[in-house]
């Protein structure tokens, strides 16, 4: 239901990225009327990097495209429907690295379920293990190396546990004496 | 099905593309003039630099992709890991921009207990991150 209610928000924000794109240009004509080297040395940098990343960008669009096609919001509701045990634990790690998706759509999906009853901890190691993301490795390898990649991911992995045992602790909301 | 995963997949790169080129258009002029005040910012210290770090990736915003590509030229720069590290962990798990829209769906407690929760683990986990690497480098 809610679902229905958001379908408008995605055009919102990519509106906004436009705007933000082209505040970014506006900075750069400012830039170029006080310094005009200095500003054609930093577009130049720029075009170099867009360049450098446009087939890291198609390795990583055909990995989102691959775990949109197997990993779908009807199969993350089913596998949060099991609320208890470590299994459930398991599932919020898993639907974390899996599940991609800006958080204007990922909000109101997760505060659905917190509806149904799912534990802030449950939420807080999702939404840890969204930094955990399949399609975007490559691009964490291509700068900073495998060995990073694999450290980085261990911790992420094991800090999400500890972020959700202590986020369920603090956001409890005081019970009245 | 297909059809649908390549829609939603083109959705979010969309959304992201203008919002990743406009940071990355800021940062090159940003790298420019500031290329000579890094060392002076970042002075070595274990604790202050990841702390700096971590508090340019939380109001910072957009997709772990843009971080990871923002943190890989700042590398380029000179930037050390350890901060470039904080950096990428607070980007993607504190939302100061987004705090609101979290905390209208998800409460306020859980988010202010969330995000501060993160911010402090960015920075353990870029010092935990870079001391591991180094351990395993040595071998």
């Amino acid at each position: 239901m809610e679902f229905n209610n958001i379908k408008n928000k995605p055009k919102k924000k990519n509106s906004g990225g436009i705007k933000f794109f082209l505040i970014a240009l506006i900075v750069y004509g400012i830039s170029f009327l006080f310094n005009a080297e200095i500003t054609k040395t930093a577009f130049a940098n720029f075009l170099q990097m867009i360049w450098k990343i446009i087939p890291i960008l198609m390795v990583v669009f055909f990995f989102m495209v691959l775990i949109n096609l197997y990993f779908t919001e009807e199969r993350i509701k089913k596998y949060f429907g099991r609320q208890s045990g470590v299994k459930s634990w398991i599932y919020a790690i898993i639907s974390g690295i899996l599940i991609s998706g800006p958080p204007y759509i990922l909000y109101p999906l997760l505060g659905e379920l917190k509806k149904h009853g799912m534990k802030n901890s449950l939420l807080a190691v999702f939404l840890y293990n969204r930094n955990v993301k399949i399609p975007f490795i490559p691009v964490m390898i291509y700068y900073f190396g495998l060995g990073f990649t694999v450290i980085m991911s261990f911790y992420i992995i094991a800090f999400s546990i500890l972020n959700g045992v202590l986020v369920e602790k603090i956001a409890k909301p005081p019970r009245n004496k | 099905m297909i059809k649908q995963a390549i829609k939603k997949s083109w959705r979010v790169f969309k959304t992201s593309l203008p919002i990743t080129a406009g940071i990355l258009l800021i940062i090159n002029l940003l790298n420019v003039f500031l290329q000579d005040w890094y060392g002076k910012i970042f002075t070595g210290n274990a604790l202050i630099d990841p702390l700096i770090g971590a508090l340019a990736g939380s109001v910072s915003f957009g997709i772990p992709l843009t971080s990871y590509i923002v943190g890989g030229e700042l590398l380029l720069q000179g930037i050390s890991l350890l901060v470039v590290t904080a950096f990428i962990m607070a980007w993607s798990t504190v939302g100061v921009v987004m705090l609101p829209l979290e905390a209208m769906y998800l409460g306020k407690r859980f988010a202010f207990a969330r995000n501060g929760i993160n911010f402090i683990f960015s920075i353990i986990i870029a010092i935990l991150a870079i001391y591991t690497l180094n351990i395993f480098n040595g071998i």
